[in-house]
């Protein structure tokens, strides 16, 4: 039986990354289609109605919306490879508070960093490395999140760094002189190909925040 | 009260403890229930366990906190597994109920709160739409969830359910405060007949608080945030 998996993403996004990571770690072939925001398809208006959002994630004709569940989603169908949630389930629900905890402060306090100045930058700046902290605090001195391998919260965090770079641009900081633990970590991920094909370059990104700035008025 | 190595840490107006506490019942487990009274400060054993977010619910079961209360749900229903299953068995419906849950919230309840808190007429008419129109999405969410069966789970409570249904007493307690009526028989009449039997199921009726009584909660609680801001969810 053959598995038609579709994958409507856009290139910048974290999200998007997340599911990248996870289906080639789990070996799944897949087509994937870039959307440009600005001019949805009807695909993606037809598959995800209430967010049209990207990604999303179509399995033989079905949607899945919403990342953090596609991963979840993905681990469940393809249960026999590469495992990213543990299987006791005290270490699944730390895993997952530890993803949503990554998910809502990056997504949150990224976007503040770029997209404002002054005191709300400023704040946003403080939170967002107390918060890379205590993500590094739960590390420890795992390889990874997830132990010796790739994990839930790996997968669900890593894409952020994509963005370090422009954050700290339009930040003025150093992420690296606050977070050195978690910046091995990220380079770590990146020596697997499952990541290093799926975040685009920094710099890359970089430009796109800045067309963003520009489109928005913000200075 | 017999000592239980199960606790919940909770809040009585809160629909998130809920959650934790309708779960455990569908287990049957038993578990001491400790309520913080959040208005009045937070407690040092939720800071102690919950240190990261300082919020209820927090569920302690032996020595190990777990945190938000959807995980929570998920760790019952994993940890308990001879119990009755929570989250479908199905790996696509398992995907629609988180949907589902993640829809609710972070869109719909959030406008609940804001028909109460708005302070203008027209933010607060905006509110109602959007409450309305959640409101119909989930009346055909539930057509295809249930599959004509009394809850989005089937026959027994399951995670949309519990997700959902947690939110009512607050969705009464709004109509009541507003006058206006948000679930109707000619809008949402599935769904208004499901949430007469939510709430008076066995698992739930004793965790669910009064109506009256969280109507005259959230005045309280809308005076508070107009003048300062002040949280009791978590």
């Amino acid at each position: 039986m053959s598995e038609e998996v579709v994958l409507l993403d856009f290139w910048p996004s974290p999200f998007g990354m997340r599911m990248r990571i996870a289906l080639a770690e789990k070996g799944i072939k897949y087509e994937s289609k870039e959307e440009d925001l600005r001019n949805k398809s009807d695909l993606l208006l037809q598959m995800n109605p209430i967010h049209q959002k990207i990604p999303v994630l179509i399995h033989n004709g079905k949607p899945v919306c919403e990342s953090l569940i596609q991963v979840q989603y993905i681990d469940e169908v393809w249960h026999h490879k590469s495992p990213l949630l543990p299987s006791d389930p005290y270490q699944r629900a730390i895993a997952r508070f530890w993803a949503d905890f990554a998910d809502k402060k990056m997504s949150d306090l990224g976007r503040k960093i770029w997209a404002t100045k002054g005191e709300e930058q400023a704040n946003a700046k403080k939170e967002f490395i107390e918060s890379l902290k205590l993500l590094e605090g739960e590390l420890g001195d795992k390889p990874y999140f997830g132990g010796e391998n790739l994990g839930y919260v790996d997968v669900v965090f890593v894409p952020f760094y994509s963005w370090f770079y422009a954050y700290e641009m339009c930040g003025d900081f150093s992420i690296d002189a606050e977070c050195p633990k978690l910046m091995a970590w990220a380079k770590r991920c990146l020596e697997k190909e499952s990541v290093s094909e799926s975040l685009p370059d920094q710099e890359k990104v970089y430009g796109f925040v800045l067309q963003m700035k520009k489109a928005f008025g913000i200075e | 009260m017999a000592k239980s190595d199960v606790k919940v840490l909770g809040s009585w107006p809160s629909p998130y403890s809920m959650r934790a506490r309708i779960a455990l019942n569908i287990k049957s487990v038993n578990y001491e229930y400790v309520d913080e009274r959040l208005w009045e400060g937070k407690s040092e054993f939720l800071l102690k366990s919950n240190p990261v977010h300082k919020k209820i619910p927090v569920l302690i079961h032996g020595d190990k906190p777990i945190c938000e209360s959807l995980i929570i749900v998920q760790y019952i229903d994993e940890t308990w597994s001879s119990g009755p299953s929570i989250l479908p068995s199905d790996p696509y419906e398992r995907a629609i109920a988180r949907f589902w849950a993640a829809y609710l919230d972070e869109k719909w309840f959030p406008s609940i709160k804001s028909i109460g808190i708005a302070q203008e007429e027209d933010a607060r008419k905006a509110a109602i739409a959007q409450v309305e129109e959640g409101l119909v999405l989930l009346e055909e969410a539930f057509g295809k969830c249930g599959k004509g069966k009394p809850f989005f789970g089937g026959d027994q409570i399951g995670y949309l359910d519990i997700a959902f249904g947690c939110f009512l007493g607050w969705l009464r307690a709004t109509e009541k405060m507003s006058g206006i009526k948000l679930l109707s028989e000619s809008k949402t009449p599935a769904l208004l007949n499901w949430a007469g039997r939510f709430c008076s199921d066995a698992t739930v009726k004793d965790v669910m608080p009064d109506t009256d009584k969280l109507a005259a909660f959230g005045k309280m609680v809308i005076a508070k945030v107009r003048g300062a801001g002040a949280e009791i969810h978590g």
